[in-house]
C-alpha cells in the first residue's frame, strides 16, 4: 500500500445526500483519489468493519462521518473510527448538528417506534411487537443495534476536530476542506470549515434587502408568487439567511426558495434556532399582541422551522419528556 | 447559590429556582423600590440585570432552562417607555413566538413570562414574583436533566 494520506467515509443516521456529494465531486474525485487512498467507503466500495479493526490506531489520516447517532451500532462505528483516526469530521448537518433525523428529538423513542410498527393501516402487528436487541427464533439468536431515546450530534458521543456544514455540503464545500486538511496548515481544532459569515453576505439579493426591514405578517411560500429578484425576507418569507453560515452560495435562493439553515449558526452563535426565532420575530411591525400573534401566524411549527437542522445541537437538545420513565423499557442485554 | 436543587432536601416544599431579567431603567428600580421598601416577597428569584429587556437573546431564556431554571421571568418598561423607543417592542415580538417554541418543546406556559413594570411599581414587583413562584411550584420542576444526556450512552429504549 501506499504512503498516500488515508481517508475513510462512514454513515449513520443519514438520507445517504452526503454520499452524493463525495460522488458529485465528479472529476474532481480523480485529484482525491491521486492524493490519498480510500480505506473504508461501505456505501461504495466493499470494506467491512473488521479491515476497520484490524487498522492501528491513528492510523487513518481523516474520517468523514456524517449522520447523526441513533442506534448503538452508530455509537459503536463512532468510537471505532474515533480511535482509528487523527482527525475526525463531522460531514454535513446531521452529524454537525442531528440534521432532518434530530427532529426525532420532539418524541418518545417508544411513540416513534409505535408509529413504524403498530400505526400504519397497512401495517398488521396485532400483539404490537416492536423490534428487540435480541431475537430468538427456532434455536438461532439474533441481536440487533439498540434504539436510543434521543438522536446525538456525533461530538456529543465523541471528540470531534472539524465539522462540513450542508445539508448536504456541496462538493465545493468538500473539496475546500479536502485541501485544508491536506494542507498542513490546520485551522483550529473545532472549526467548521467554511466561511464565518452569514448566509446574506453571500446572497445575490443582497442589495434588495432593505435597511429597515418591517413586516405586516410574514407569508407562507404556497401563499404568494415568489418574485425571482427581491430578498426573499422583504416578500415576507421566513428566510433564515441572517442566522445561517454561509457558505453554500445561496443554492436555494437561486433556486427561487427561502435557506432554511442547514450550515447551521456561525460561531458567534450558540444556539440557532434561538437566534433565528430571535432575527425573524423581530422584523415585525405590529406592537400589539393580536397584530403580532397575526404577523406569525404563518408560523405553525416553530421547532421544525428554527431547528430543522439542529434540534440535538440546541440547548434544549430534545422535547422535555414527563412520560420518560413510564415508557423507557429495560436494556436487553 | 446552593449548587443543590431546591427540591432535593426531601422533607420540605418544591422551592421553584426562578431567573429574573429585568431592565435597567425600570423593572430593576421597581426591584430596588419593593427593596428599599422592605416589601416581603418569595425569595426564589435570581434577578439579573439587563440595559433592556431588549437585550435578552432568546439564547438567554434556554440556557437558563438548561442550566436548572424551573420559570424565567423578563420584566421591562411599559409600551411607550422604552430607554431606547423600540426595545421593549422587540422583546414583545420575540416572546411571543418564543413561547409558542416552548410550548412545543414541553415547557408549560406559566414557567416563561414577561411583564410590564415601572420604575415605581415595587408592589408589582412583588405580586408578579409571588404568583410566579406559586404558579410554578404547582407545576414541579422543569427536571431536563440535559447533563445526563452529555457525551454517555443514554437509557437504550429496546
Amino acid at each position: 500500500m501506499s504512503d498516500k494520506p488515508k481517508v475513510a467515509f462512514y454513515w449513520c443516521a443519514s438520507c445517504g445526500g452526503c454520499e452524493e456529494t463525495v460522488v458529485d465531486l465528479a472529476e474532481a474525485i480523480l485529484d482525491v483519489v491521486a492524493a490519498v487512498d480510500i480505506v473504508f467507503w461501505p456505501v461504495a466500495l466493499d470494506f467491512k468493519r473488521r479491515d476497520v479493526e484490524v487498522m492501528p490506531d491513528g492510523s487513518i489520516f481523516a474520517t468523514f462521518l456524517n449522520g447523526a447517532i441513533r442506534s448503538t451500532e452508530q455509537e459503536e462505528m463512532a468510537h471505532l473510527l474515533r480511535s482509528k483516526s487523527k482527525r475526525l469530521i463531522a460531514f454535513g448537518s446531521c452529524s454537525h448538528m442531528g440534521g432532518i433525523p434530530g427532529l426525532a428529538n420532539q418524541f418518545a423513542a417508544r411513540t416513534i417506534l409505535e408509529a413504524a410498527y403498530c400505526d400504519p393501516t397497512s401495517t398488521v402487528n396485532p400483539e404490537g411487537v416492536l423490534p428487540s436487541t435480541i431475537c430468538k427464533d427456532d434455536g438461532h439468536s439474533l441481536d440487533l443495534p439498540g434504539f436510543s431515546e434521543s438522536v446525538r450530534t456525533l461530538d456529543q458521543v465523541v471528540d470531534v476536530d472539524y465539522y462540513v456544514p450542508g445539508c448536504p455540503p456541496t462538493p465545493k464545500v468538500l473539496a475546500a476542506a479536502l485541501q485544508v486538511l491536506l494542507s498542513g496548515t490546520l485551522p483550529p481544532k473545532g472549526s467548521v470549515l467554511a466561511p464565518d459569515r452569514a448566509l446574506c453576505d453571500e446572497c445575490p439579493r443582497k442589495d434588495s434587502k432593505p435597511e429597515q426591514l418591517s413586516l405586516a405578517a410574514f407569508k407562507r411560500p404556497q401563499d404568494v408568487l415568489i418574485d425571482e429578484q427581491t430578498c426573499l425576507l422583504a416578500q415576507g418569507l421566513l428566510c433564515l439567511g441572517p442566522a445561517t453560515r454561509s457558505g453554500c452560495e445561496a443554492l436555494c435562493i437561486s433556486g427561487n426558495m427561502a435557506c432554511t439553515g442547514c450550515f447551521g449558526p456561525t460561531s458567534r452563535v450558540r444556539d440557532q434556532g434561538a437566534k433565528a426565532l430571535s432575527a425573524l420575530a423581530s422584523l415585525v411591525e405590529s406592537k400589539e399582541d393580536a397584530g403580532i400573534e397575526r404577523a406569525l401566524a404563518a408560523i405553525p411549527d416553530p421547532v421544525g422551522t428554527f431547528y430543522r437542522y439542529s434540534l440535538p445541537a440546541s440547548l434544549l437538545r430534545r422535547k422535555r419528556l414527563d412520560e420518560r420513565a413510564e415508557h423507557a423499557v429495560p436494556v436487553s442485554k | 447559590m446552593p449548587d443543590q436543587h431546591p427540591a432535593a432536601s426531601a422533607n420540605s416544599r418544591f422551592e421553584p429556582r426562578i431567573i429574573a431579567f429585568f431592565c435597567n431603567w425600570c423593572t430593576y428600580l421597581a426591584a430596588d423600590l419593593a427593596g428599599t421598601s422592605r416589601m416581603k416577597y418569595a425569595p426564589n428569584t435570581r434577578v439579573i440585570r439587563v440595559m433592556c429587556s431588549g437585550r435578552i437573546d432568546p439564547q438567554f431564556v434556554l440556557d437558563a432552562f438548561a442550566h436548572g431554571a424551573d420559570g424565567v421571568l423578563i420584566g421591562g418598561c411599559h409600551p411607550g417607555d422604552c430607554h431606547y423607543q423600540e426595545g421593549n417592542y422587540k422583546t414583545l415580538r420575540r416572546v411571543h413566538l418564543l413561547k409558542r417554541l416552548l410550548q412545543d418543546m414541553g415547557i408549560e406556559e406559566e414557567r416563561f413570562r414577561l411583564e410590564w413594570i415601572s420604575a415605581a411599581e415595587g408592589d408589582r414587583v412583588r405580586a408578579v414574583i409571588d404568583d410566579m413562584v406559586e404558579k410554578v411550584r404547582a407545576l414541579g420542576p422543569l427536571n431536563l436533566n440535559i447533563a445526563a444526556l452529555e457525551m454517555s450512552a443514554e437509557e437504550v429504549t429496546v
